[in-house]
């Protein structure tokens, strides 16, 4: 015998992220998931873009991912709001999940925010298959990674809005081919706005912070 | 890896599906659909969910999974095609933004009791 079931298996987080999705938005804050594999300098290009939006645009940080307390410390010091998630008290180590934002969120208060900033598990793989809640989700690469990491992780890079190539500053002492690695994210996601910087300089951010302004 | 968690998930909707009335109800297989897109790796997930469905109605149950295929649907000119490998790019028009119509399921379709 044959019992229909037509299902998705993730809908448990869907239905969660929906919920958080109605919430931001009754609170007006609009949520950036900020993801990338590990050592792509996610918290140094979130500690400069907080440093460049705070006060005029409060920014509250929900950090999942985190290699020492000093980053957080860092992070603080912007004046951004920040929380942080222990994802080992839900058993699972390599992505965010709906639930734990909607805590998360909770924790830090929303009310007087403009933008969420969810800094991810440093993962390229399981992060873009659960839905948060968010409005837009952003990929950090950087160019001590392959050329080919996006065509390795498509849906990745096919799900995010933007692509950031970060620490272009070192490019002149490394093999890599900046515009392949552009190319390849654009292969995948035609279209894909893409910012070629520097978080450590500064180099190439003010075109990322005008597009972050834009979505607000 | 994200398979445990899914195959948590799964076990949850299968048993929640499994008819009230029957005694001691023994599941012969599920029958998923997982996009060649999304991030599961169907032998990661059969092993999760052995490990998982013991002393329960699921244990040795098959997952029979079925792998849907990336279909690709482009916003300007219209043109949909299915992808063998990661180019998302219009081969007609080449910048047009694309739309995902099939690839990133991650689905139970089906489970099938033992007789
Ligand atoms: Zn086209």
């Amino acid at each position: 015998m044959e019992i229909k079931i037509r299902k998705n298996i993730l809908e448990k987080n869907l239905t969660e992220a929906d919920k958080n999705r109605s919430f931001f938005r009754e609170k007006k804050v609009f949520v950036l998931n900020m993801m990338s594999s590990p050592g792509s300098g996610k918290t140094q290009t979130l500690c400069r873009t907080l440093a460049q939006l705070m006060p005029d645009i409060q920014v509250g940080v929900i950090v999942g991912d985190i290699c020492t307390t000093n980053d957080a410390d860092r992070l603080a010091k912007t004046g951004a709001k920040v929380t942080q998630i222990n994802t080992d008290q839900f058993g699972g180590d390599c992505h965010l999940t709906a639930p734990m934002i909607d805590t998360a969120a909770r924790q830090l208060g929303c009310d007087d925010l403009d933008l969420l900033i969810v800094e991810n598990i440093g993962n390229l793989v399981c992060p873009a298959e659960f839905d948060i809640g968010e409005n837009a989700r952003v990929v950090v690469l950087s160019v001590t990674e392959g050329e080919d990491k996006p065509v390795k992780y498509p849906l990745m890079f096919q799900v995010s809005e933007a692509a950031i190539l970060n620490k272009v500053d070192l490019l002149p002492y490394l093999e890599f081919d900046a515009a392949l690695a552009v190319e390849n994210m654009k292969t995948v996601h035609p279209g894909m706005p893409v910012f070629e910087l520097s978080a450590k300089t500064g180099q190439g951010f003010e075109p990322w912070l005008e597009w972050l302004r834009r979505q607000l | 890896m994200h398979e445990m968690g899914i195959a948590q998930e799964l076990v949850r909707i299968a048993l929640e599906a499994l008819p009230r009335d029957l005694k001691d109800p023994k599941v012969a297989s599920l029958n998923l659909r997982i996009g060649k897109l999304s991030s599961v790796v169907p032998h990661s997930l059969t092993f999760c969910f052995e490990i998982i469905t013991k002393d329960t109605p699921l244990e040795h149950a098959r997952l029979d999974i079925e792998r849907v295929p990336v279909v690709i649907r482009c916003d300007t000119c219209g043109r949909q095609w299915e992808a063998d490998t990661p180019v998302f790019r219009c081969p007609d028009c080449e910048n047009g933004q694309v739309q995902m119509i099939s690839g990133r399921e991650i689905d139970i379709d089906s489970l099938t009791l033992m007789e």
